[in-house]
């Protein structure tokens, strides 16, 4: 990379301008501060070294905590709150190199599947700005999407990366839960969250995953495993590679042309070497169900410390009570409403058993379907991303509409294993994108076919 | 045809209490901010214990060998793997909305502390139903400032055990017995101060009424606010009282949460517009199982320090003192290491025992610490030789003793200087034997016909004579040696 950070930067800048990144145009960038920037991208400069990611920007979710740029989550609650700390994951990326050009935009406390539910509006799909990006992270798919930088940090907790990569024709990833620290990253649910990766191709993700993954002390949940060069991963066939093609996520009522994108997807898999296998995640219609269950149980606990007391929002009033129920509701908008009350229900004295405890209970049965496949000799199974490509504006205001948008996303966080995203074909000029998912802390193996599934889209259209 | 109406007799009183225990660890549970008592409002916070968003909770290992001990101490089967769970609720100074804490799985379980022994000498003893880790929350301070609460956060996150009986106390006494000999238990294992008072020990107590012979439980109620074990005593005998008046009127209790009053000496319902709260206990995610190895709990137990009921057997055996000595020396360990080191210096174990529950303690309830003493073990055992060698009579020592404590001098400087050494020059004590005899010829006369009554008189009188230095044995020799010789 010659480029040196002062110029990459500046043309990030003058990109987000020219895309119009802001309110008026795609509203994927909510904070920036271009001096700052640039003087951040001084000081890479002039340090002679050659860091993994010298002098490349970046964007991080406004769910990541970063000093002087705001983190608001996309949520009034947070509204000019700035975190006196940094994130571990967003350190990783300044000390190889990156310099953060900006926080984007996303549904609210990363509750959604659209980036429709910010406190500070709706982010558009630069492929088709009458469509959604796709969400939670929304704005960091878009900001790859529209060229502004070659990598974002998104947080996944149901798909939240590779559905908008999906829909965005991007790269994105979600790692095994616990590869990446949480430290930093906003909870939303914290059996599920992990910070994921944006790539505007699968070189630029995998390198940006090498970067963050790894232990860190202030995370007890991030795992003591050797990180892996992703960006190495490449193979020039995939000899020995077994695929799994899992029945349940190409259900009859599957768009056909999303089923031909993914059967011409493994054809070029086969054509490298792989074999292909149909297998069976039986409980893989129990997914959603328990997701939304355990998410927003975690979610009602995760965020009660959004009480006026300490930081944020507080709306004065007469006593305590008042102050909480004033500030929580002026705060909150109505879909992380929605999923408080939820998850306070279900966590409730006499339906804790009906709902939290079954549908953890289910959650190992979902592992297990995985852990059994993947003990059969499969290293990969390769699925679509999203049942649809992205959708109009509005189109979805049903709640439970939108929820099942996370059919094919969601089993992988439950089951904590790795899934990425890549583009694999357009349906009416509409990115569609194809799902690799591997064995817990084997990035390697998905990486190495998602390098392959990118070559053979080079050139296609 | 009706029960003629029950009296207060026909009731027992059935009390368990919930103690919360401060561990003495440098650090916080979850994060590394300091524990140290004193410092400014929120000066010892961090994104963790602040509750920022983004921040995590990282266990303290230390905290966790603190809580093992003192499940040791109290005889609880450590448990291999224990989890962390979330308690919810809303409160100012608890910054996350839930406390850590541990529900389900707790560190330890089984547990009992023997409180005293029965006229049979049997050990009445108190199960403890559970240990278990969780953590502090911060200070809610009403009054500093005019109209509003000032929230301090140094106290969020101190790692605390929450140790909970079970209902097997069945009077005031016995609860007070209960903490006190906890107190004591916890003290010996140096996990904590357990300190009421300061704030290091914290009692919540429940109690219920049922006619005496009923078997099942009644409904109880939880007694708050409560400042020292005194307190919880009267406490629990005003809210038993108040249950047995609503019984005997043939109301019903409600389970509720009291507040005790301490000036006042009454309990009144907490003000609380919800019923009992529903915390949704789950598993915290953000922390794994503990998970304990065997070997390891099994060595943390050999490797606890003395504690009390041990203590007390030893010194029966070795020191062979009576059970009322030992309770007093052992009641704290300070008191124990004062007296052992003073045996250690050479002094006889009952004269050092007298020495230390008389006269040491006596000045420690004056307010000296028996930490820093002014009178060093050492010094205190030359003194009881002085006194056993007949160096100085045991009047004369009291003496130097009280000098002792204002000047820290030695003992042996203290009686040279004051002029307290006793005289047993044979030729001074004959001296005043012939200057007596001489003075008091009547007395001579009878004393050297054999009315040995006389002795003790005219000791007294040679001990006037001599202004209190004689010593009094060799006194005593003399005379008697005079009178079998006929002198």
């Amino acid at each position: 990379m010659s480029t040196s950070a002062v110029s990459a930067v500046r043309d990030a800048f003058e990109r987000m301008a020219k895309v119009d990144a802001g309110p008026t145009g795609l509203n994927c960038i909510l904070w920036t501060d271009e001096g700052r920037a640039l003087d951040d991208a001084a000081a890479v400069d002039a340090i002679p070294s050659s860091l993994a990611l010298a002098s490349m920007p970046f964007v991080a979710k406004d769910n990541i905590a970063t000093t002087h740029l705001q983190t608001t989550c996309g949520s009034r609650i947070l509204a000019g709150y700035v975190s006196p700390y940094e994130a571990t994951v967003v350190t990783r990326l300044r000390d190889a190199g990156a310099v953060l050009v900006g926080k984007s935009n996303m549904d609210e406390f990363a509750m959604g599947s659209s980036n429709e539910h910010s406190a500070w509006g709706p982010v558009l799909n630069p492929v088709d700005r009458t469509r959604v990006p796709g969400g939670s992270s929304g704005g960091s798919a878009a900001s790859v999407a529209a060229g502004i930088v070659r990598i974002a940090l998104g947080s996944e907790t149901g798909g939240s990366v590779r559905q908008p990569a999906s829909y965005c024709g991007i790269v994105g990833v979600k790692p095994t839960y616990g590869r990446v620290s949480r430290f930093g990253l906003v909870a939303f649910a914290s059996s599920l969250d992990q910070v994921g990766v944006f790539g505007a191709t699968v070189q630029d993700a995998a390198v940006a995953l090498e970067v963050i993954a790894g232990r860190d002390v202030r995370d007890a949940t991030s795992a003591d495993c050797p990180v892996d060069r992703y960006a190495a991963a490449a193979t020039a066939d995939l000899k020995g590679v077994v695929i799994g093609k899992p029945r349940e996520y190409f259900p009859s009522s599957l768009d056909p042309r999303i089923t031909k994108l993914c059967d011409d997807a493994l054809d070029a898999l086969r054509a490298r070497g792989a074999e292909v296998r149909d297998v069976s995640l039986p409980h893989t219609d129990l997914a959603i169900p328990a997701y939304y269950i355990i998410a927003p149980a975690e979610a009602s606990s995760n965020l009660a410390r959004f009480d006026g007391v300490r930081y944020g929002l507080r709306v004065e009033a007469k006593g305590l009570r008042e102050m909480y129920e004033s500030t929580r509701t002026r705060g909150f908008g109505p879909e992380v409403t929605r999923r408080i009350l939820l998850g306070t229900y279900v966590l409730s004295a006499g339906y804790y058993d009906a709902y939290y405890k079954k549908a953890q209970e289910v959650r190992t049965l979902i592992a297990r379907d995985f852990r059994e496949v993947f003990e059969s000799g499969v290293h990969l199974l390769f699925t679509p991303t999203t049942p649809s490509p992205a959708f109009e504006f509005g189109a979805k205001s049903d709640p439970y509409d939108m929820y099942l948008n996370d059919i094919f996303t969601a089993t992988a966080n439950l089951a904590g294993v790795p899934a990425m995203s890549v583009p694999i074909g357009n349906i009416d000029g509409l990115p569609v994108g194809g799902q690799l998912l591997a064995r817990h802390f084997d990035e390697q193996t998905m990486f190495r076919g998602a390098f392959a599934l990118e070559a053979d889209r080079a050139g296609k259209p | 045809m009706s029960d003629a109406k029950r009296t207060f007799a026909d009731y027992e009183m059935v009390v368990g209490l919930e103690v919360h225990v401060q561990l003495l660890t440098r650090t916080k549970a979850f994060c590394s901010c300091s524990t140290a008592y004193g410092a400014a409002p929120n000066a010892n916070t961090c994104p963790v214990c602040l509750a920022l968003p983004g921040a995590l909770p990282v266990l303290n290992e230390e905290a966790v060998r603190l809580a093992v001990i003192a499940a040791h101490a109290l005889e609880a089967t450590v448990n291999e793997t224990s989890i962390f769970a979330r308690k919810n609720y809303f409160y100012p100074d608890l910054p996350k909305g839930y406390q850590i804490s541990q529900f389900d799985k707790p560190l330890a379980e089984h547990g009992k502390l023997v409180i005293g022994s029965n006229a049979d000498g049997t050990p009445i003893t108190v199960r403890v139903t559970r240990v278990h880790m969780e953590e502090d929350a911060g200070k809610s301070v009403h009054d500093r400032y005019p109209g509003v609460t000032a929230i301090d956060l140094n106290r969020s996150g101190v790692p605390l055990i929450e140790i909970v009986s079970e209902p097997d106390m069945r009077s005031s006494v016995e609860a007070g017995a209960y903490l006190r000999a906890l107190k004591q238990v916890i003290e010996y294992t140096g996990v904590s101060d357990a300190n009421m008072e300061e704030g290091s020990l914290r009692v919540d107590a429940n109690v219920s009424a049922r006619l005496r012979g009923e078997t099942t439980l009644g409904t109880k109620t939880e007694v708050k606010n409560l400042n020292s074990f005194s307190g919880v005593e009267r406490a629990l005998e005003v809210e038993f009282a108040r249950q047995v008046e609503v019984l005997i009127e043939g109301g019903e209790i409600t389970q509720q949460t009291m507040l005790w009053d301490a000036d006042r000496g009454e309990v009144r319902p907490a003000r609380s517009k919800e019923g009992s709260h529903d915390y949704r206990y789950f598993p915290e995610p953000d922390l794994p199982p503990l998970q304990l190895a065997r070997a390891w709990i099994d060595q943390s137990r050999v490797s606890l320090p003395e504690l009390p009921n041990a203590k007390r057997t030893r010194f029966a055996t070795v020191y062979m003192l009576p059970p009322t000595d030992i309770e007093v020396l052992t009641a704290n360990l300070p008191t124990g290491a004062y007296f052992e080191s003073v045996v250690k210096a050479g002094a006889e174990p009952k004269a050092a025992a007298n020495w230390v529950i008389r006269d040491v303690l006596q000045e420690v309830k004056s307010g000296a610490s028996i930490d820093t003493f002014p009178v060093e073990p050492s010094s205190l055992a030359k003194l009881i030789g002085m006194v056993a060698d007949s160096t100085v009579s045991s009047s004369a020592a009291k003496t130097i003793f009280a000098i002792a404590v204002k000047s820290r001098d030695l003992p042996a400087d203290i009686a040279k200087r004051e002029g307290l050494l006793q005289e047993r020059n044979e030729d001074a004590l004959a001296g005043w034997v012939d200057q007596v005899l001489a003075e008091n010829p009547d007395v001579a006369i009878r004393f050297r016909a054999g009315d040995k009554k006389l002795l003790g008189v005219l000791v007294g009188l040679v001990m006037k004579a001599s202004k209190g230095r004689a010593d009094p044995k060799a006194i005593n020799q003399l005379l008697s040696a005079r009178a079998t010789a006929g002198e």
